[in-house]
């Protein structure tokens, strides 16, 4: 039972961290690799605000927090990666350099040890089906579950939502009835980085707040995102389960550190298997050889 | 209003050392070989010069092996079409094996180096295999976990020494053949890719770039080229990390170290991608540079990353292009 709960708990999570690369991807054609770094700046500003500008309120200042990291990606966008688009090499390089310089600027910044943290939202605990979880977890799962619908919402009944489909379907198309796909692509990098900062603000009370999660975040986002196909939705949701419920399992019966060594076998597999992941049929014949 | 432009003409020199003329005149025999004879024999004397500054010998060492590197991604990204964002990986996998080779199986360095170079490129190729039948982002995606994992795998595992790494590895014999390995292997390295990506399989795999439709039409293995020019690679790659690890002593967790992938790629983005000899310029500045700001620590990578960015996104050609341009080609207004 207790696998199951956290198993499903830890699926959730997953698909949290990996929604935002996944959107990026699937409407600005782009590998964010800046993925991590912009989950790690979120909690780190809403650390700053809380503790070093004035102390503002929790909410508040997770509010700013996710507001600043999404204008961060629209900046990004908008003044480096419009430049190099379409540049497969330069886009790839550039987006990690970035990220990469985020994540070092912070380490070198202090942010390491046990300082930097979050309180949970609410404290306490619950016990469900006799396994004993707490609040925050709890709140998680209703969260995520609420982001989804959010979003599926926000794509299917709303006019610029319905242009991000647009662009990620056909992008051609998509520019002759009038839609600015170079917006978009501002449009979906904020959303990506805000998703990314929301994921962060839920996840990061339930640990500190340190650079390394913000490569283990980019890692498992990619593998996430691979496994279900690259920019397909249902598919990352899929495979955050499939890969959530693996990492629970190798942590009961082996051992927590193999968690790493899990995603990237799934990586492999899913690779030589199903090379474009478990729902990415529409870019099957682009991207194979 | 008159209009100007600008118009940009070949040398005469450049046009005549094109045909015969070229062994004609001293003038033009220089203009051929001048700049390779200045970077074959200063590479040369570098050691003898730096005699006055031993601790700047040492970064010669470290320069070369980050050309190595700076090599292996360019002729990866600009000759093949894979973004490899891992080169720490080669370079890991090397130094490890040599050190298996030497401490653990006792075999002498001229034997550990060789063994480990052609070995790791084995197991590089064949653990990048999954990624390579596949364009676009699988490649750089499978790289960039690579190296970040292995230094978990080893930590959680606790082989090979775990989080101390296998020491008392031999060192090289003397000074002179620490340096000049490293320094002759660069060259061969340089000199023979540039060879090789003008011959039949290198022109095939930079077809595989182009266009692997093409490739493929031809009956020949997009998949089978793609994985001999990642051996390639991570051979040189490979030989870096074998020969850091003997250079040190040491083989650990560090050889996985970021700085080993961002580095040559920075080194290339700076030096100009494609030209393979923008790749040893890059080192050239980016190496002592890193070693000046060595009190930083990790403030180094962020500044390789702006340093990166910027190159990207307002001089995409890279200071090698830039001065082959100029080189051999001269400038001037002209009316429209």
């Amino acid at each position: 039972m207790e696998i199951i709960v956290y198993g499903t708990i830890n699926s959730v999570i997953l698909s949290l961290t990996a929604l935002g690369f996944t959107l990026v991807y699937s409407i600005a054609r782009m590998p964010n690799f800046a993925h991590g770094a912009l989950y790690i700046t979120t909690g780190y500003l809403a650390w700053l605000f809380m503790n070093k500008f004035g102390s503002l309120p929790y909410p508040l200042a997770l509010a700013l927090a996710i507001g600043i990291t999404a204008a961060i990606g629209a900046l990004i966008y908008r003044f480096i990666l419009i430049r190099i688009r379409g540049m497969e090499i330069s886009e790839i390089i550039a987006t990690y350099a970035i990220g990469l310089a985020i994540l070092e600027g912070l380490r070198w910044g202090g942010l390491r040890g046990m300082t930097f943290t979050l309180p949970p939202f609410i404290t306490g605990s619950m016990n469900i089906f006799g396994v004993s979880v707490d609040y925050q977890r709890l709140l998680i799962v209703v969260a995520g579950i609420g982001i989804f619908a959010t979003l599926y919402l926000f794509t299917h009944f709303n006019k610029v939502g319905l242009a991000l489909r647009g662009i990620a379907q056909d992008e051609r198309a998509a520019m002759m009835l009038g839609i600015d796909s170079d917006m978009t692509a501002i449009i979906s990098l904020a959303l990506g980085s805000g998703l990314a900062g929301l994921a962060a603000v839920m996840l990061l009370p339930l640990g500190n707040i340190i650079v390394e999660v913000g490569y283990n975040v980019l890692i498992f986002a990619i593998a996430v995102s691979v496994i279900g196909g690259l920019g397909s939705w249902g598919g990352t949701i899929l495979a955050s389960f499939i890969i959530g419920f693996a990492q629970i399992l190798t942590e009961a019966f082996l051992s927590s550190q193999y968690q790493m060594v899990v995603a990237l076998l799934a990586i492999i597999i899913t690779l030589l298997i199903k090379p474009s992941g478990i729902f990415g049929k529409q870019k099957e014949l682009e991207e194979r050889v | 209003m008159e209009m100007m432009r600008k118009e940009r003409i070949d040398r005469g020199v450049r046009v005549r050392t094109a045909g015969l003329y070229a062994i004609s005149s001293w003038r033009e025999m220089l203009y051929l070989m001048g700049p390779p004879l200045f970077l074959i024999i200063g590479m040369i004397v570098l050691p003898v010069i730096l005699e006055l500054a031993p601790y700047w010998k040492r970064v010669v060492n470290i320069v070369c092996v980050y050309t190595l590197l700076a090599l292996a991604f360019d002729f990866l990204a600009n000759f093949v079409g894979l973004v490899c964002l891992g080169g720490a990986f080669f370079v890991g996998i090397g130094g490890y094996l040599s050190a298996i080779f030497n401490v653990y199986l006792h075999f002498p360095v001229y034997l550990s180096i060789p063994l480990a170079t052609i070995g790791g490129a084995v197991i590089s190729t064949l653990l990048l295999m999954p990624a390579l039948p596949l364009r676009g982002v699988y490649f750089a995606i499978v790289t960039l976990m690579y190296p970040l994992l292995a230094t978990r795998v080893i930590e959680a595992l606790n082989i090979f020494g775990g989080t101390n790494g296998i020491i008392g590895l031999d060192s090289l014999p003397n000074v002179y053949v620490e340096h000049y390995l490293i320094i002759i292997a660069t060259l061969i390295f340089l000199y023979g890719l540039r060879r090789f990506v003008n011959q039949d399989m290198g022109l095939v795999i930079r077809g595989v770039k182009d266009n692997d439709q093409a490739v493929r039409a031809s009956g020949i293995s997009v998949t089978r080229m793609k994985a001999f020019a990642v051996f390639v690679a991570s051979f040189m790659g490979c030989f870096a990390g074998a020969y850091i690890s003997h250079m040190y002593s040491w083989a650990g967790n560090s050889l996985f170290a970021l700085d080993f992938s961002i580095i040559p790629i920075a080194s290339v983005v700076i030096g100009g991608g494609g030209t393979l000899l923008g790749a040893v310029v890059g080192s050239f500045i980016l190496v002592p540079v890193s070693e000046l700001l060595r009190n930083f620590g990790t403030f180094r990578i962020v500044i390789y990353c702006v340093i990166l960015t910027g190159f990207i996104v307002f001089k995409s050609e890279g200071i090698m292009v830039y001065v082959m341009r100029k080189y051999h080609q001269f400038e001037r207004w002209v009316k429209v």
